[in-house]
């Protein structure tokens, strides 16, 4: 739109290979951002974190776009889900570098990452699930880390190259709100190895629906593909009177129809629960602190579709390989 | 630069919305709050600064607005039930609303410091800067390009949790 409005002919959009080059792009304040191209691993690198990740099976990432729908809270509960099988080895990596949320999530506040000969060491929550934050690298909780892209970009890329994440069956990416250099490294970084999918997070609200579609354009257009969307805070049940209300009222349909005009799977709707909250405030998994609730059985059904998808993914690599 | 420092020389108090938690009620608090001042008899502007994600126009009904040129620089649309309330937001710059902004830092930094230089608010008693979560580019180059001015101060909204 820049270009439009000094009265050029069509810009040929920031992903084109004509960025920045095109006649269209005289003029554009972004024009010298454009051309010099996008910041991806050179091969050395990528070489690098082909080597680190080749034991990972399967890598989920978690997105939204909007802010405060659950994606953090989910990544924790997927990350959980997973680990119930003792036979899998579950890696939560946290790339939230501004409000890592992982840490106090997962009971982990105040731990501190190891390095040993063979790179930096996960924090273990039990054997078999390992974990990764900036948080564990803090002095204390509430220092701020106040950084521009290229510097996250670099601790990004840290997490993926330095830290010993062994043999992994499932690596889980939990991303901060945004379309930005946060998502573009990981996608970037992670086309190294290879990305099963992404999982989407929403709530009914058209607000954030808005920020969700973009997000799904976001993944379309970096070709990631979308495992589906997660519609959290979807109603409330009353523990005392049991009737139903809409806290965040899906004023154009929520992620049902959002899914459907997009034609991406909607996972399940996950309703509010106080124990949700509550359980990631204690660190602990709400799964087996409130077994019996229904958004415990909707967050397991969904934890199943996603390892459906990410099995089956696998059997058609292998037919193919 | 003098012309720089014109596009805001007409504003009395700068406010930012901040919260570093996403989805806490930023951008309502934000909307609110300049509608609330509006209805006071007070002259109000909204920078929504919140790039991925920018919610400011779809709350207040003007999400299919278009920005013009002026001499002075880009002119806000102006909404409210009296078209009163002056507001930028990247949502006017999209071809279209799903359109996802994939930028990288210093392009996000560019568009806000025009956003901040460049547009004609006019004479206001109040701009009210909405920001994305999170304490990084946006609100580093927000409040490096709002130094010169009388920033007010900041209001940061949070959950119970």
């Amino acid at each position: 739109r820049a270009a439009a409005t000094t009265g050029s002919a069509a810009a040929p959009g920031t992903g084109s290979a004509q960025a920045g080059r095109a006649a269209a792009c005289q003029g554009c304040p972004n024009q010298g951002l454009c051309a010099a191209g996008a910041a991806g691993p050179d091969p050395a690198e990528a070489a690098e974190l082909r080597a680190r990740l080749r034991a990972v099976r399967h890598t989920v990432l978690v997105l939204s776009g909007k802010g405060g729908v659950g994606k953090s809270t989910f990544s924790a509960l997927l990350a959980h889900g997973l680990a119930a099988d003792e036979t899998k080895q579950v890696a939560l990596l946290d790339i939230d570098i501004c409000g890592p949320s992982i840490p106090k999530m997962m009971g982990l506040e105040g731990e501190q990452v190891h390095q040993s000969g063979s790179g930096w060491s996960p924090v273990y929550v039990e054997e078999n699930l390992g974990v990764m934050s900036v948080g564990f690298l803090l002095s204390s909780p509430d220092d701020a880390v106040i950084w521009r892209g290229p510097k996250k970009n670099g601790l990004i890329k840290q997490f993926l190259r330095d830290v010993d994440w062994g043999e992994v069956d499932y690596l889980i990416v939990d991303t901060p709100p945004g379309t930005s250099d946060e998502h573009l490294s990981i996608v970037q970084y992670l086309s190294a190895t290879h990305i099963d999918g992404a999982v989407i997070v929403t709530t009914p609200q058209e607000v954030s629906l808005q920020d969700v579609r973009k997000e799904i354009n976001f993944c379309r257009k970096v070709k990631l593909p979308i495992i589906g969307v997660v519609e959290n805070m979807s109603g409330f049940v009353c523990p005392k009177c049991k009737n139903e209300s809409q806290i965040f009222p899906p004023t154009t349909g929520g992620a049902e129809k959002m899914c459907q005009n997009l034609g991406v799977s909607l996972l399940g709707k996950v309703p509010l629960d106080p124990a949700i909250g509550r359980s990631c405030d204690r660190g602990q998994s709400f799964l087996a602190e409130a077994p019996e609730s229904p958004a415990t059985l909707s967050y397991r059904n969904i934890i199943q579709r996603i390892q459906e998808y990410c099995e089956q993914h696998h059997l058609q690599e292998e037919k193919i390989m | 630069t003098l012309a720089e420092r014109a596009n805001l020389a007409g504003v009395q108090h700068i406010l930012l919305v901040l919260s570093g938690k996403g989805g806490v009620g930023k951008s309502t608090l934000s909307t609110e709050l300049a509608l609330a001042l509006r209805n006071a008899g007070k002259r109000v502007g909204i920078l929504d600064v919140d790039l991925c994600g920018p919610s400011i126009p779809r709350m207040l009904r003007v999400q299919d607005s278009a920005v013009h040129q002026c001499d002075s620089g880009w002119v806000p649309v102006f909404v409210g039930q009296d078209k009163a309330i002056a507001l930028m937001s990247i949502g006017f710059l999209l071809e279209r609303p799903d359109d996802a902004v994939v930028w990288r830092g210093p392009k996000k930094n560019a568009l806000i410091k025009q956003f901040i230089t460049d547009v004609a608010w006019g004479d206001l008693d109040f701009l009210i800067v909405d920001t994305p979560p999170g304490t990084s580019d946006e609100h580093i180059s927000t409040v490096e390009a709002l130094r010169p001015y009388q920033l007010l101060g900041a209001i940061l909204v949070t959950t119970p949790q």
